[in-house]
């Protein structure tokens, strides 16, 4: 293959675009979390606790994490991007950041549930 | 007429000379006819001709004697001397980022590299009319603060995402140039100016570290231009 640098990739604009969503739904869920904890809802375990089981908090919960994960991939990749140049580590480091993340959905997407 | 001692600091390299680049101290007097740091390195360059640094215009519109002096990069030419702190040596820098070719001049290959890669001029594929392609004055008023750049580099080579990635990301001021096209009524090619930069490295590397605003002695701001163009992106997109 000649070595001639190659740009025109067209995901930089989707993906720019979901890090700024998915920040903001975290703002959301933070400010969420701040009033519950404010009004009392994370007084003893066990009101914090059927706080967080119920149905509408468990989907806020879910996209939090699910937003949280996007959000450092984008991230996380963006410093591969900046400062590792050799083309074959980058997709290693891609590969094991998507993978890492999305483990740590599942598992987190487990407690909720199990709650 | 009363004089003043200046001291500097230059970063010296001769590529055929030596082995790696040092900083070479020198002393100069300088009296109230001196104002700006170019006419203080004439000077200098009077008492050792061997510092190399370029320079044409001496009034900010060449854009050829940018450096990075004391830790910061802007035009000599337009550098007041006693904007200096007392005391302190000043610290004369090539621009960084950038192969030396000499003491304080570098390749901007690669900078210029980039400002082409954007066409950096009208495209318009109907046939010329007489006199000239008019505007109306509130769509001229939109290259406002895009034209006046002198392409001097002080911004581009200040970048964070430049010195990592100069043969990927088109740095500020080529972003700059970009949206001076992209923003012209007259242009006919805003869909495929826009597909040029829709790609992770081209324009997303820039992060809004906003460090081209802080230098540019033109006073320009290449950050608002990148959050424009993402702006007509995100609103061709949805
Ligand atoms: S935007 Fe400013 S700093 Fe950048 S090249 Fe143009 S004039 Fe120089
Ligand atoms: S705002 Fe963007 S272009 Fe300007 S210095 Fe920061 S990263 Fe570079
Ligand atoms: S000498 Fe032309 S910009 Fe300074």
């Amino acid at each position: 293959m000649v070595n001639r640098k190659i740009v025109g990739a067209h995901y930089g604009l989707k993906d720019w675009l979901a890090q700024r969503i998915t920040g903001v739904m975290m703002a959301i869920y933070a400010v969420l979390m701040a009033v519950a904890l404010v009004s009392g809802a994370g007084s003893s375990h066990e009101s914090w606790k059927e706080f967080m089981s119920c149905g509408l908090v468990r989907f806020a919960s879910f996209l939090f994490i699910v937003s949280l994960c996007w959000h450092a991939w984008v991230g996380v990749r963006d410093i591969w991007m900046d400062y590792i140049q050799p083309a074959g580590i980058k997709l290693v480091m891609h590969v094991l950041t998507l993978s890492a993340l999305i483990g740590y959905a599942g598992w987190a997407t487990q407690i909720i549930w199990r709650l | 007429m009363t004089t003043r001692t200046l001291q500097f600091k230059i970063y010296r390299y001769d590529p055929d000379q030596d082995q790696k680049p040092y900083m070479q101290d020198i002393e100069i007097e300088v009296d109230a006819t001196d104002r700006k740091l170019l006419d203080v390195m004439v000077k200098l360059k009077a008492k050792d001709d061997s510092i190399a640094f370029r320079r044409s215009c001496r009034e900010g519109v060449c854009g050829s004697d940018a450096l990075n002096i004391n830790g910061r990069n802007g035009l000599a030419c337009l550098t007041d001397i006693n904007s200096f702190p007392e005391g302190k040596p000043i610290m004369l820098r090539p621009l960084p980022g950038l192969p030396v070719i000499r003491d304080l001049i570098v390749d901007m290959t690669q900078f210029f590299k980039q400002y082409h890669s954007i066409k950096p001029y009208l495209i318009n594929n109907d046939p010329p009319p007489e006199r000239e392609r008019l505007q109306s004055p509130e769509d001229r008023e939109e290259l406002n603060g895009l034209y006046e750049c002198i392409l001097c580099a002080c911004c581009s080579t200040s970048c964070p995402s430049f010195w990592w990635n100069p043969d990927k990301f088109v740095g500020p001021a080529g972003l700059l140039a970009a949206y001076r096209f992209i923003a012209d009524t007259r242009d006919q090619a805003t869909n495929e100016r826009l597909d040029n930069l829709e790609d992770p490295y081209r324009l997303f590397r820039c992060h809004t570290i906003m460090n081209c605003v802080d230098v540019c002695p033109k006073g320009l701001n290449p950050t608002k231009a990148i959050g424009k163009i993402k702006d007509m992106m995100v609103k061709r997109a949805i």
